[in-house]
């Protein structure tokens, strides 16, 4: 299974490298969206308080949208998803694959986005990286863990353009909370690390029941 | 070294506890909510066998390499793999489809990879030890040695078709099945294709093939399936002139 998960995350990773087609729409997107924020909210140069974490947020739920959506896209276009099926082995490993290369996709893209953020809104974003790290990161794979199991799903639906925030945002809505609480705990004055450990502790036990759910689901969902 | 050559565990993609001498579709029946796609459809494939499941589109000949592939599962009925019925396989099933080979009208490539790294992707996830040497030697049988390393992408569609076929049988699967196979193949690739569909027959796969080339098929079928409407309209063994009796069959018009 570990073998197959390795061969379908390195597929993902090969296949963006040449066509560079879902790192550039959703860097493109997420900077855009990131500065319009900025345009709309920064005023004689100070930006809103504690809106740099709500914005970060934002801006990675609506690219991780656009990335889950086009990474199935490129499955659905010669139904080589139906041939990932058909490989002996677990089908949960198609899974856990694709979740791991949408994943990597969009840590490239918050590397970019993050200390734009932290600039743009002055926000101290990076004075604890380590913590901020583990914040985004178990709120993208909670995010992408649900997003996954839906694009997946949604692959042969004639409006899954449509269909997939409409599911995903009402699901993800505890670990967007999470995230943006966690991350603004990371800009106050003095940060209780207390209550960022809270937060990150949350959001790693949504990554738990979201990923258990989506393996414990995803074979009787794309067996018919 | 390719990119898709990791060596791969150890066991090779074949798994004798789970081969097969025969494939049993027994009043198999599926329905997509009211609309039936197949109804009490009954046939036995056995190994050394090609079967050609005929009729005009919509008469539910892709439907049913689905549910033989395992892809869906009958509303109604059984299909059994030997003694295996799918419903009960349970751990077993992954060793199932790693003895399934299937070509899909939707040629299951990527664009992006090159021919060699799609056939190396795929004898990796098959189990293939050297999933390197395997694509080369799929490349050879397909005649595209030569654009191993060119991006399919760039290929024609028969050029395409020739890969997605090594794709599919690049693990030698005891069951093949093969979807419209002859699209976008010139003469030549479809004369050898025909040629490589006996010889998987002669060293015992089961072999299901749903086509509207009657021509292609004509001397190639050892049974065909008739299917109209979702139902078997008519079976014959060791069929000859298959356009009239596909005429006859369907009624007025044909392929």
């Amino acid at each position: 299974m570990l073998h197959a998960i390795w061969l379908i995350v390195r597929k993902d990773l090969t296949v963006e490298v040449r066509s560079r087609e879902i790192a550039y729409t959703t860097l493109f997107f997420a900077v855009s969206c990131v500065l319009q924020f900025a345009f709309a909210l920064v005023k004689e140069g100070k930006p809103p308080e504690d809106g740099a974490a709500g914005i970060l947020w934002i801006a990675i739920a609506f690219s991780g949208t656009l990335a889950l959506g086009r990474t199935f896209e490129r499955e659905r276009q010669s139904e080589t998803l139906r041939a990932l099926l058909l490989a002996p082995t677990a089908r949960p490993a198609v899974y856990l694959g694709k979740l791991l290369g949408i994943v990597s996709l969009l840590v490239l893209t918050e590397l970019i986005l993050t200390p734009l953020v932290s600039f743009l809104f002055q926000a101290p974003l990076l004075v604890h990286p380590i913590w901020l790290f583990a914040v985004v990161i178990s709120g993208t794979i909670g995010f992408s863990a649900v997003g996954t199991l839906f694009a997946a799903m949604l692959v042969r639906a004639r409006s899954r353009d449509v269909l997939l925030p409409v599911l995903l945002y009402p699901i993800t809505v505890p670990v967007m909370i999470a995230g943006v609480r966690g991350t603004a705990a990371l800009l106050q004055p003095e940060v209780d690390l207390g209550i960022v450990r809270f937060w990150v502790a949350l959001l790693l036990s949504f990554d738990v029941v979201f990923i258990t759910l989506a393996l414990w689901t995803f074979e009787p969902l794309m067996t018919d | 070294m390719n990119a898709f050559d990791t060596g791969g565990p150890a066991e090779a993609g074949h798994d004798a506890a789970l081969d097969f001498d025969d494939v049993i579709v027994d009043d198999v029946s599926r329905h997509f909510g009211r609309r039936r796609a197949l109804s009490r459809i009954s046939f036995t494939v056995a190994r050394g066998e090609i079967v050609g499941l005929l009729g005009p589109n919509g008469a539910g000949k892709s439907t049913m390499l689905s549910l033989l592939a395992t892809l869906m599962r009958p509303t109604s009925g059984r299909i059994r793999f030997g003694a295996l019925d799918v419903e009960t396989a349970g751990e077993r099933a992954p060793r199932l489809r790693g003895r399934i080979g299937v070509l899909g009208h939707d040629l299951f490539l990527y664009p992006e990879l090159s021919a060699r790294e799609n056939l190396a992707f795929f004898a990796g996830l098959y189990n293939i030890r050297d999933a390197n040497r395997a694509a080369l030697a799929a490349l050879q049988r397909a005649g595209l040695a030569d654009r191993a390393d060119d991006q399919v992408g760039s290929f024609s569609r028969g050029m395409r078709q020739r890969v997605a076929l090594e794709r599919a049988l690049i693990h030698d699967p005891r069951l093949a099945l093969l979807d419209e196979p002859f699209t976008g193949l010139d003469d030549a690739s479809a004369a050898a294709l025909v040629e490589r569909l006996k010889v998987l027959r002669d060293s015992g796969a089961i072999i299901v093939v749903a086509t509207h080339d009657l021509d292609l098929a004509e001397g190639l079928l050892d049974r065909a399936v008739f299917l109209r409407d979702g139902r078997v309209a008519h079976t014959a063994a060791r069929p000859e002139a298959l356009r009239s009796t596909y005429r006859a069959v369907m009624g007025k018009g044909g392929a």
